[in-house]
C-alpha cells in the first residue's frame, strides 16, 4: 500500500503568461489550489492545459508571473515534492522497469530504494515483468511504470496530463482507485482530462481553460458536469 | 528621421576623413611602401570587430539574466556588424600579404585566429536561423554566444603558441608597435572613426531587428486566427 | 541528494545504457579507423613527415568522431521526455551535465586508447616510452571535447538540422584543444625529451573555463 503523503502542498499561480513568439499559450492565469484539493482541468486541445501543468511542475518557465508552493503538515521539514505524469512516459525504453524505478528512487534519495521499488512494482501489477525492458511493454503497462515513478516518493502534489490516454477500462479503473487513495490521504491532485469518466468523478473542483485563460471554475459557482461535458466542444 | 541622416553623414565623414588621413597624412612606411597604408583600415577594423563582439557578449549575458527581447536584438545586431568588420580584416590581410610576402595567406597567428572567430560567429548566426521559436532562439543563441566569446582568448592564445612552434610570416606587426607619432595618430583616428561607424551600424541594425520582431509577432497572431 | 551522489547514479545509468548496446562505442571506433585509413591515402604514410602529421590526423579523427558521437547525448532523452523526469528528480541540474560529460569523456578515452596501438603500428611510432603523458593528454583533451560537446549537444538538440549543426558549432570552438593536443602528442612521439607543460596547461585552462561556464549556465540549457 502506498504510504500516505505526510505533506500536502498547495500551489499558487499568479498572473501567469506564457508566450511563444507572439502567441499566448496562457494569458494572465491566476489559480489557487488548496492543499488536498482534487482538480480537473478541462478544455480543448491547445487550450493551455499542458502548458499550465508543466509550469506548475516547474518544467516550463513562465514568460511572466509567479508560481509558489506551501506545505501543510510535514514530516520531512517542509520539503515539497512534486510528481508529474505527462503524456509521454518519462521512463527509459532501454532499461527494465526495475532499473528505471531504481534510478529515479536513488536520484530522489529514497532510503531502502530496492524495497520501495519492489513494493511499488507489486502494487502496479508489474512485479513479474520487472526485469523486462520497458520497450517491450504495452501502452497501458508503460503508463503504470510512469505512475509508479511518480509515486516513488509520496508527493505533496500530483500533476497529471491526460493520464488515462491509452489505458483500457481495467487500467483506467486501477488508475481511478490509485488516485482516490491519494486524494483521500490528503495529496493535492491536479489533472487534465478529456470528458467525463471514473477519474473525473474524483474531482472536488473543476476548471475549464479556453485559449489560454480560465473561463469557468466550480469554485465560482460553475457547474461541474457542464465544464466536463463541453471539454471537447 | 533627418536626425538619423545627419548622424549617418557625420559618421561617414569621419570614415572618409580617416581614409584621407591614411593615404595623405600618414608618412610612407620605409620598407613596404604604399600597401602599408591598408594597415590603418585593417587593424582598426579588427578592433571595431572585437568591440562589437564584446557588445554581443554583454547583450547575451543580459538576455540570459533578464530575458528581455531587446537584449537579443542587440546581440544579433552586434554580431552581424562585428562579422562585417572581421570580414574586412580577412580581406585586407591577404591584400597586404600578397605584394609583401608573395602569397595571399600566410597562416599568420592573428589572421588565423580571426578566421576561427569569423567561423564562430557565422555559426552563431546559422544557429539562429535553425530555431524558429523566438524565445528559444534568443536563449540558445545567447548561450552559444557566451561559450563562443569565452573561447576567443583561448583560440588566440593557442594559435599564437602554435605559430611560435611553427614560425611563419607575420603580417603587419603589432598595432602601435614601431609606429612613428604621426602614424600612431592616424591609426587611433581610424580606430575612432570605425568605432563610430560600428556604433551607428549596430543602432541601425537594432532598429531593423525590432521592426522585424514586431512584424513577426503580428504575422504569427494573424496566422493563429 | 547531493550533487556527487546524483551524478554517480546518473553516470551509472549512462554507462549501463551504453554498455548494454555498445552502439556508440563500436560505431565511433570504426569511424575513427576509417578516417585514419582514408587520411593515409593523401600522403606517404611511411615518410618521416608522416610521423609529424600523424598526431594531427589522429586528433582530427577524434574530433570528427566526437562531433558525431555526442549527438545522441541529449537527443536520446527526447522520445519519452526522460529529460523532464531527470529535471524533476535531481536537486541540481548540473548533475545531469556532469554525468553525461563524465560518460562521454570515458567513451572517448576508451576509443582513443583502443585505437592508440593501431595508430602506432600504422604510423610506426613508439608510444610506450611516453605512454603516461599520452594518456594524460588524451584524458585532458577528451575532457575538454566532452564538456564543450555536451553543452552544445543540449543546444543543437533543440534546433533543426541538428546532425549538421553540432559539428558546425563544436569544431571551431575546439580549435584550442586540437592545437594543444596535437602539439603535445606530436612532440611526445618525436621522442625528444619533452615535458609538455605548456600544452597540458592549455588543456587544463580550456577544461576549467568551460566546466565553469557549464556550471553557471547549464540549467538554462535545459529550460523549456
Amino acid at each position: 500500500m502506498t504510504s500516505p503523503p505526510v505533506c500536502s502542498t498547495s500551489i499558487r499561480l499568479e498572473d501567469i503568461d506564457k508566450r511563444y513568439g507572439g502567441l499566448y499559450a496562457l494569458r494572465r492565469v491566476s489559480l489557487e489550489v488548496a492543499a488536498g484539493e482534487c482538480i480537473v482541468l478541462a478544455g480543448r486541445n491547445g487550450s493551455g492545459k499542458t502548458t499550465l501543468l508543466r509550469i506548475a511542475a516547474r518544467l516550463v518557465r513562465p514568460s511572466s508571473g509567479k508560481v509558489s508552493f506551501s506545505n501543510v503538515g510535514s514530516e520531512q521539514g517542509g520539503a515539497k515534492h512534486i510528481s508529474f505524469v505527462a503524456h509521454a512516459t518519462m521512463v527509459y525504453d532501454d532499461l527494465t522497469a526495475e532499473e528505471n524505478l531504481l534510478l529515479f528512487a536513488r536520484l530522489l534519495g529514497i532510503a531502502q530504494a530496492m524495497q520501495r521499488v519492489e513494493a511499488l512494482l507489486r502494487e502496479v501489477g508489474l512485479f513479474d515483468r520487472r526485469n523486462s525492458l520497458v520497450r517491450t511493454f504495452s501502452r497501458g503497462m508503460r503508463q503504470r511504470v510512469a505512475i509508479a515513478r511518480a509515486l516513488l516518493r509520496a508527493p505533496g502534489i500530483l500533476l497529471l496530463d491526460e493520464p488515462a490516454t491509452g489505458l483500457d477500462p481495467q487500467g483506467a479503473g486501477w488508475l481511478a482507485d490509485t488516485l482516490r487513495r491519494m486524494r483521500d490521504a490528503g495529496c493535492t491532485i491536479v489533472m487534465s482530462l478529456h470528458g467525463e469518466s471514473e477519474i473525473s468523478a474524483l474531482a472536488t473542483r473543476a476548471i475549464r481553460l479556453d485559449a489560454g485563460a480560465i473561463v469557468a471554475d466550480t469554485r465560482s459557482g460553475a457547474d461541474l458536469r457542464s465544464i466536463l461535458a463541453f471539454a471537447d466542444a | 528621421m533627418w536626425k538619423r541622416g545627419f548622424v549617418g553623414a557625420a559618421v561617414l565623414s569621419l570614415v572618409a576623413a580617416s581614409a584621407y588621413a591614411s593615404f595623405f597624412i600618414a608618412p610612407t612606411e620605409r620598407t613596404m611602401g604604399l600597401i602599408q597604408r591598408i594597415f590603418y583600415f585593417h587593424a582598426a577594423s579588427a578592433w571595431a570587430g572585437m568591440t562589437a563582439f564584446s557588445v554581443c557578449f554583454v547583450a547575451n549575458l543580459l538576455y540570459v539574466w533578464r530575458r528581455q527581447p531587446h537584449w537579443d536584438s542587440l546581440g544579433v545586431s552586434a554580431a552581424e556588424v562585428g562579422l562585417a568588420f572581421i570580414t574586412i580584416v580577412l580581406i585586407t590581410g591577404p591584400i597586404w600579404a600578397k605584394p609583401v610576402w608573395g602569397i595571399y595567406w600566410t597562416w599568420d597567428a592573428r589572421l588565423t585566429s580571426t578566421f576561427v572567430l569569423w567561423l564562430l560567429y557565422i555559426s552563431y548566426l546559422l544557429l539562429r536561423t535553425l530555431i524558429e521559436e523566438p524565445d528559444r532562439r534568443a536563449l540558445l543563441s545567447a548561450l552559444f554566444g557566451i561559450f563562443a566569446f569565452l573561447d576567443v582568448p583561448l583560440v588566440f592564445g593557442a594559435i599564437r603558441w602554435w605559430r611560435t612552434q611553427h614560425p611563419a610570416p607575420v603580417i603587419m606587426g603589432g598595432p602601435g608597435s614601431g609606429l612613428e607619432p604621426t602614424m600612431r595618430a592616424v591609426f587611433f583616428f581610424s580606430v575612432f572613426a570605425l568605432h563610430a561607424l560600428m556604433a551607428f551600424l549596430i543602432v541601425e541594425r537594432y532598429d531593423l531587428e525590432k521592426l522585424r520582431t514586431e512584424l513577426d509577432i503580428v504575422r504569427r497572431e494573424a496566422e493563429a486566427l | 541528494m547531493s550533487l556527487f551522489a546524483n551524478t554517480t547514479v546518473l553516470l551509472g545509468k549512462e554507462l549501463r545504457t551504453e554498455f548494454r548496446s555498445r552502439e556508440l562505442l563500436t560505431t565511433t571506433i570504426v569511424f575513427i579507423l576509417i578516417v585514419l585509413v582514408l587520411f593515409s591515402f593523401t600522403f606517404d604514410p611511411l615518410s618521416d613527415e608522416a610521423r609529424r602529421f600523424g598526431a594531427g590526423l589522429l586528433w582530427l579523427a577524434f574530433l570528427f568522431a566526437a562531433s558525431l558521437m555526442l549527438q545522441p547525448c541529449f537527443l536520446r532523452e527526447q522520445p519519452n521526455d526522460t529529460l523532464s523526469a531527470l529535471r524533476l528528480s535531481v536537486a541540481d541540474p548540473f548533475a545531469i551535465f556532469l554525468a553525461k560529460l563524465a560518460a562521454n569523456t570515458l567513451f572517448l578515452l576508451l576509443t582513443e586508447l583502443l585505437l592508440l596501438p593501431i595508430f602506432a603500428v600504422m604510423y610506426n611510432v613508439q608510444v610506450l616510452p611516453v605512454l603516461h603523458w599520452i594518456v594524460l593528454v588524451f584524458f585532458l583533451g577528451s575532457l575538454g571535447v566532452s564538456i564543450a560537446g555536451t553543452a552544445l549537444s543540449a543546444i543543437s538538440a533543440q534546433a533543426r538540422m541538428r546532425e549538421l549543426l553540432l559539428p558546425l558549432l563544436l569544431l571551431p570552438l575546439l580549435t584550442p584543444i586540437l592545437i594543444a593536443s596535437t602539439e603535445v602528442t606530436s612532440a611526445l612521439l618525436d621522442r625528444s625529451p619533452y615535458v609538455p607543460w605548456k600544452g597540458v596547461g592549455f588543456l587544463v585552462a580550456f577544461d576549467v573555463v568551460f566546466l565553469t561556464a557549464l556550471w553557471l549556465f547549464g540549467e538554462y540549457l535545459l529550460e523549456e
